[in-house]
């Protein structure tokens, strides 16, 4: 993934950027199975590496460019990545390690959701039971704005009169 | 014009099964990995390959703008339906327990009709967002 | 540091997704390095949710220890919320194309410049 990810930023060409990304999905959604959250893979996996591809295709064949050539070297978008990426790695040293036990998040409120889920709702996926029953007010908000996208994006890409008679 | 035909047949013989597991993973999200969004997208996916091989003009015949543009509001209106039925029934909104005599049936009637909710909506936004990308290239040339 | 090594991968993920965005004048290759930035995002959540020895949170009788199932509800939401920006994104790109002529970000600002002086005259 980080040759991937490397490999994206250097090359100009849209369209190997947006096959690169696609990759790079399809890679996050195998690593997300090897961390056992199948859900999220397979929603990676449709969405990032499907819809998304899709898309970007779409926009691409509408815009029809390759990216120039920058105009100076990117000297100070590295120093400021590489200043944010020793503070986040000094800061992530003080969380808990991977795959600890006693972390606060399994320890918190999550026994509950394991051991009542099933029993409450009847239903053995705990990650359905807690997105459409437990938490489910945020799956509403989270179905509005995916409306809300749509009509978004309906709104900006809507055509009232024919192209030739608007002048730009 | 044989790779052509080859496309057509294989997308012919594809597609059944490309709906049948969204439905699979629909439903069957309260017992594996699944449930309404990947279904959505699943869907959205099959008309967007549909429409790769058989032309816009014939997927738009399928299923009509019409049909996607109601599709992405039935979604939101469905799943917040579920919630003001709860209401209704007694409970607070959202509560799914109210709908059924047995609770845990309740909450199986509730999960299995807000997913089908958001399924709507995410397979009728994905689908209409790919419509307007198309279109507007096909009216430029 | 092995103990540390998925907050590495997700830093460095999230570093490079940054810099794609802050360094590269393309509209399109932004809007691709926001969606690389997302994704180490969710690494960020999921990877302190597993347990070794754990299986996926589907309860059954087999298994007794399961991942931690409450950041995966939090990130299926943040996908999907994801793809949405995207497509806003790519939408407002379409049409800064067809009212600019060009999705770079350098051009773009020096036709805005131009408009602004020629419409103040």
């Amino acid at each position: 993934m980080a040759v991937a990810v490397v490999v994206l930023a250097r090359v100009r060409n849209l369209f190997s950027v947006i096959v690169l990304a696609g990759l790079y999905s399809f890679l996050m959604a195998t690593v997300l199975v090897a961390l056992d959250a199948v859900d999220v893979a397979m929603t990676e996996a449709s969405v990032g590496a499907g819809i998304s591809t899709v898309l970007l295709l779409g926009a691409l064949h509408l815009c029809r460019s390759e990216e120039a050539k920058p105009a100076h070297k990117p000297w100070l978008p590295l120093v400021v990545s590489a200043a944010c990426g020793l503070l986040l790695v000094y800061g992530s040293l003080g969380l808990p390690a991977f795959s600890d036990p006693g972390a606060p998040i399994h320890t918190h409120v999550v026994p509950r959701y394991l051991q009542d889920g099933p029993n409450e709702t009847g239903v053995p996926n705990v990650v359905t039971a807690v997105l459409a029953s437990y938490r489910g007010y945020d799956t509403l908000g989270e179905t509005t704005v995916v409306f809300t996208a749509g009509a978004g994006v309906v709104a900006l890409l809507r055509r009232r009169r024919p192209r030739k008679e608007q002048s730009k | 014009m044989k790779s052509y035909l080859v496309l057509r047949v294989v997308a012919k013989v594809f597609l059944p099964f490309i709906l049948i597991f969204a439905l699979y993973v629909q439903f069957h999200g309260d017992f594996g990995p699944g449930g309404g969004f990947q279904a959505g997208v699943i869907i959205a996916a099959a008309v967007v390959f549909y429409a790769l091989i058989y032309g816009l003009a014939n997927a738009r015949r399928v299923v009509p703008e019409r049909l996607v543009e109601a599709m992405m509001a039935a979604g939101v209106l469905v799943y917040a339906g579920v919630g003001l039925i709860g209401l209704l029934l007694g409970g607070n909104f959202l509560d799914y327990f109210v709908l059924d005599r047995d609770p845990v049936h309740g909450q199986h009637r509730g999960i299995f009709w807000v997913e089908v909710g958001v399924a709507i909506t995410v397979s009728g936004v994905m689908l209409k967002i790919f419509y307007m990308f198309a279109d507007r290239g096909r009216i430029d040339e | 540091m092995a103990s540390h090594f998925s907050y590495a991968v997700t830093i460095f993920l999230m570093i490079a997704g940054l810099f794609i965005v802050i360094s590269r004048g393309n509209l399109i290759k932004k809007l691709v390095g926001l969606g690389i930035f997302q994704t180490s995002v969710y690494l960020l959540y999921i990877a302190p949710g597993k347990l070794i020895g754990g299986t996926a949170p589907i309860v059954s009788e087999a298994f007794d220890v399961y991942s931690n199932p409450l950041p995966h509800v939090l990130i299926l939401t943040a996908i999907v919320v994801g793809v949405a920006t995207l497509a806003l994104g790519l939408a407002l790109v379409v049409r800064i194309r067809e009212a600019y002529g060009s999705i770079e970000e350098d051009e773009i600002l020096t036709k805005d410049h131009e408009d602004s002086i020629a419409d103040q005259r």
